[in-house]
């Protein structure tokens, strides 16, 4: 029986479209229903992040970096206030850490919210898994309110601390956050996780092996939702990781399930160690008060942190001046879209957004 | 049990849909629907009385036509999208124009005498803040040694040009002061709220006290 | 209660209303075809006038249900409870620029929209909406009720299918694509469904079906219920069945070329079909216009439709779309499977019932339509062993499934882990 001949079609999924997160591009070639081929086109939102970066100075910067990857700030500043750090042999107080550590859970789990809702709104659920995803949302970002003043862009970390301690009603919000968060994801799985349609959308979709993972470069859900118990804050410990408990959940075939699972339970061992920072904390000062004009002896360094997307670090120049000489960030969106093109050929269009989507990019990270 | 997992999604969306304490806790900016109930608080009185005196605006509000303003309550560290200026603290050292990111900050400062402050002040002439675009940041507020500059608490810039968006020594002068209490725990220790708050006469603002030189001096040479 | 002549009720009422005028003014018998054309208008502009004004209010109805679904209110600005939103929308769409494609197939792009909506409009013909104030409100008594409505129903997939042709773009013909293959598929559960309802009614006129609903169809033969219920929420494309109107993946389907009054039409198009689905059902499954007596037939008969409108709402608020592959199987594994299973069990018990006499054979008031009806305590006991047999089979096949394909092992760590960093 002689078939039709029919021709692959390539299609733009252009820059502006409903569900790729942001101003990405994906040139698509089809064969009926079926992916053959995938390339993507990004640098829409270049905002030359580095470049600028050489012209300010070191306190300066961290204001460019809350707008990296604009959807968890906090783990933007931890990443390069370390490295300051870190290049500069500044000691900062236990308080500072301890309130670093809260502050950036309290915003892994913010983003991971996003994630969420956002993976779900791409499985059309019209939107109100998003709604109610963000509704929690909403309460972490008050927080952060109290905290530093602003909800997104929150330049709230300093070289040498955190620039400013916290107010007393603080504690109060972050006790009831803790007490209602449990139950609040308990709601949110019994609507999606038992969900027939989502498992049959999801389950074993947009499959990475843990091989393929680690030659690619991949870090962070991904990376533990391909069964690989990787994670920068066991494996490296920082600031006060190494006095808390916690586990870390990996997934056991890597597919888009597996990758929206381990972020729900990553957001219960978050609501852990806020818990345990909140007992072990003690006053104290908060901050190690540097010159604004920091001049960081001649040297270089790398230095990373695990935020919500994967393994976020920044590698510095400095020539002894007061801006940094050089200023690159390894941003884990850009990485983790390395096997987006083995994840997604053979599937079909429907999944297309849906793996794109549990990916997780941030346009903000993956262009600079 | 597969199968029975569609079933309990329905039933979450239900218990969101008839939980009074999730769908009476939405707050409409910038105003809602008042009911007799909201109008007789705004007025100071029971609601009997009310209902009593203004019948026409009673039924109104039964009909869905009047409104109240409605805002979500604000944190008094709340970064806002204004400036507060104390022209007799600013000495016109132009500290927050060097420490801003972006370079918006204009100052010129001169020696006509017209504008000349007691003691060791300069005579500030051109004071301008382009908050078209600024990205309210704050580093200007904490550069500032004499507490002379504050962020604002409101958010409703928006203006009609974009050369609107400038402010000038005049306009910072004669503004609403509403200082948000972000980095001038001063203004946290007296129990400020800048949303509820008056804007007193504010001569009498406290300092962040920044350590002394001595200790400053000690601090840096460790390193 | 004795019939006056009303504004609306039937065609026949109408008819014979007009001929009496035509005679009072003076012309003569032989302008009787008159009567007829003016009983046909007015039973048009009827028609369009309350469909569209009860379209207009379910838009804004679904928008403030799914709001609170959502927790927060819906359109509340334009009028008391934005009761005037539809009207602002159509105002703005009506000021929008008409725009055709250069390349576009003009007939068949201008034509679409109408083909779409002249269905859903004609389906409201054939409906008995129950007592208002005379005896059985309907607009015509078509013997062949039911078969009328299958049909006029399939003129949609080629709507949808004109729709994205006439465009000449590539993401509305993708979309119009598997839309019209979609549709095609669903026609078949869907006559499926109606066939079990017909054993046990024994009559294709919708008043008949009515009138043998002692018991609620819902009751005898949940199975035939899902399997209608599942075909005609497909047929209308909503949640979670609507792929072809995905917003979030390639554009907007086949309307993507639309604007101004054409889209106004599509829109509404889309949006009288769970009215229109819902009197079906309604008159179907849910026992029409039978209901206590405190109240008239007809208000039973809206507050069934608006239950069965709200559980499609409330469908489309939780649950998340199928893939365009799983919808097609589902239309041709499951509920093929299901309707023949369904039909099979209702033959046995009517060929049971009739071993046992209890079918009960009438004839109808207009003559010449028959129509059974089984004998009341023998549909319950029906709806007694088919609830118990739907809800067994659907679990037991949901579970072979789900074992088959959705369990997931337990996570183990990889081995390829811990690159001699110390241990995790």
């Amino acid at each position: 029986m002689a078939t039709i001949r029919t021709e692959p079609v390539t299609i733009n999924l252009g820059p502006q479209h409903p569900s790729t997160h942001g101003v990405f591009r994906l040139r698509v070639t089809f064969d009926g229903e079926e992916i053959v081929d995938l390339e993507p086109v990004f640098g829409y939102l270049h905002r030359g992040t580095e470049k600028l970066a050489e012209s300010r100075n070191y306190v300066q910067i961290v204001t460019l970096t809350d707008r990296m990857d604009y959807v968890a700030s906090m783990s933007n500043n931890l990443a390069y206030v370390r490295t300051v750090e870190k290049l500069s042999d500044i000691k900062v107080p236990e308080r500072a850490q301890y309130i670093r550590v809260i502050s950036v859970e309290l915003q892994r789990i913010a983003s991971h919210l996003m994630a969420t809702g956002f993976l779900l709104n791409d499985l059309g659920a019209l939107a109100t898994p998003l709604v109610y995803c963000f509704r929690e949302r909403e309460r972490i970002l008050d927080l952060f309110e109290m905290l530093c003043g602003a909800r997104i862009t929150l330049s709230y970390m300093r070289p040498g601390g955190v620039f400013q301690d916290t107010p007393e009603e603080f504690w109060d919000s972050l006790n009831i956050l803790i007490s209602d968060f449990p139950n609040y994801l308990d709601e949110l799985e019994s609507l999606i996780t038992t969900n027939e349609i989502v498992l049959a959308r999801t389950i074993g979709v947009g499959l990475l092996s843990d091989a393929q993972a680690i030659d690619s470069g991949v870090t962070g859900p991904i990376l533990r939702a391909s069964s690989v118990k990787w994670d920068l804050r066991k494996a490296n410990p920082y600031e006060i990781y190494d006095r808390v408990n916690f586990d870390i959940p990996i997934g056991s075939s890597g597919d888009t399930y597996d990758r929206y699972y381990v972020r729900l339970q990553e957001m219960r061992e978050s609501i852990k160690i806020i818990s345990q920072c909140i007992e072990q904390i003690e006053p104290g000062p908060v901050r190690t008060e540097t010159p604004f004009f920091i001049r960081p002896p001649i040297g270089e360094t790398y230095s990373s942190v695990e935020g919500p997307k994967g393994e976020l670090g920044f590698y510095m120049v400095s020539d002894g001046g007061i801006s940094p000489y050089r200023c690159k960030v390894r941003a884990p969106s850009f990485i983790n879209l390395t096997p987006l093109r083995d994840m997604i050929t053979g599937w079909k269009m429907g999944d297309l957004i849906i793996i794109l989507g549990s990916i997780d990019i941030v346009l903000g990270e993956v262009d600079r | 049990m597969y199968g029975l997992g569609l079933f309990k999604g329905l039933g979450i969306t239900m218990k969101n849909l008839v939980s009074p304490s999730r769908q009476f806790n939405i707050v409409q900016y910038p105003n809602r629907r008042a009911s007799p109930f909201d109008l007789a608080k705004l007025d100071n009185q029971n609601p009997v009385s009310f209902i009593a005196t203004h019948p026409l605006k009673t039924f109104r509000s039964l009909l869905g036509l009047e409104t109240i303003t409605d805002r979500m309550p604000q944190h008094p560290n709340f970064r806002g999208e204004e400036f507060v200026w104390y022209d007799s603290r600013c000495t016109g050292c132009a500290s927050c124009a060097k420490y801003c990111p972006l370079g918006i900050i204009e100052i010129v400062t001169g020696t006509s005498g017209v504008n000349q402050q007691e003691g060791q002040s300069y005579d500030i002439e051109v004071f301008d803040i382009d908050i078209g675009r600024c990205m309210f940041c704050g580093l200007c507020v904490e550069a500032c040694p004499y507490d002379a500059l504050h962020m604002g608490s409101g958010f409703e810039e928006g203006k009609y040009r974009r050369s609107d968006l400038i402010i000038n020594v005049d306009q910072l002068k004669s503004a609403e002061k509403k200082p948000s209490t972000w980095f001038r725990p001063q203004l946290t220790n007296r129990g400020h709220d800048p949303i509820k708050g008056s804007t007193a006469d504010w001569e009498e603002v406290g300092r962040h006290e920044k350590p002394s030189l001595e200790d400053q001096n000690e601090k840096w040479a460790k390193r | 209660m004795t019939p006056t002549p009303a504004l609306f009720i039937s065609f026949k009422s109408l008819q014979e209303n007009f001929v009496t005028l035509i005679e009072l003014i003076g012309f003569g018998e032989s302008f009787g075809w008159l009567a007829t054309l003016l009983a046909g208008i007015s039973i048009s502009f009827l028609i369009i006038n309350v469909m569209v004004m009860a379209t207009a209010f379910y838009t804004w109805f679904e928008r403030r249900m799914i709001a609170r679904f959502q927790v927060r209110r819906g359109p509340n600005r334009n009028g008391p409870f934005g009761m005037l939103q539809p009207f602002a929308d159509v105002l703005k769409l009506i000021m929008k620029e008409d725009t055709i494609p250069d390349e576009a197939d003009k007939p068949v792009f201008t034509l679409a929209p109408i083909a779409l909506l002249a269905p859903t409009l004609m389906i409201m013909i054939v409906i008995p909406f129950g007592t208002f104030v005379n005896e059985e409100a309907y607009l015509s008594n078509l013997n062949i009720g039911i078969l009328f409505i299958v049909g006029v129903t399939s003129v949609n997939s080629i709507a949808i299918f004109m729709a994205g042709w006439g465009s000449r773009n590539k993401y509305a013909i993708l979309g119009s694509m598997r839309g019209a293959a979609m549709l095609i598929s669903y026609e078949i559960p869907m006559a499926l469904g109606i066939t079990s309802v017909l054993i046990l009614s024994g009559s294709l006129a919708m008043t008949e079906i009515v009138r043998s609903q002692s018991v609620w169809f819902i009751l005898v033969m949940p199975m035939g219920f899902f399997v209608f219920m599942a075909a005609a929420t497909a047929e209308m494309s909503r949640t979670p069945f609507d792929q072809i109107e995905a917003e979030s993946e390639l554009g907007s389907g086949y309307n993507t070329e639309y604007s101004g009054i054409k889209f106004a039409v599509l829109f509404l198009a889309e949006f009288m079909a769970p009215i229109v689905t819902a009197a079906v059902v309604t008159t179907l499954f849910l026992g029409g216009s039978h209901g206590f007596d405190f109240l008239p037939g007809g208000i039973w008969f809206a507050l069934k439709m608006f239950i069965v409108i709200f559980g499609l709402l409330w469908l489309r608020s939780t649950w998340p779309r199928l893939r365009i592959d799983q919808i097609m199987g589902f239309a041709w594994k499951t509920l093929f499977g299901l309707g023949l299973f369904n039909i099979f069990l209702v033959a046995v018990e009517f060929t049971l019932a009739d071993q046992f006499g209890e079918v009960v054979r009438t004839k109808g008031p207009e003559g010449g339509i028959t129509a059974t009806s089984l004998t009341t305590e023998y549909m319950l006991i029906m709806a007694a062993v088919n609830w118990i047999i739907t809800i067994a089979v659907i679990l037991i096949m949901a579970n072979v499934v789900g074992r088959k394909k959705y369990t997931r092992p337990e996570p183990t760590p990889s081995p390829l882990a811990n690159m001699g960093l110390g241990e995790n």
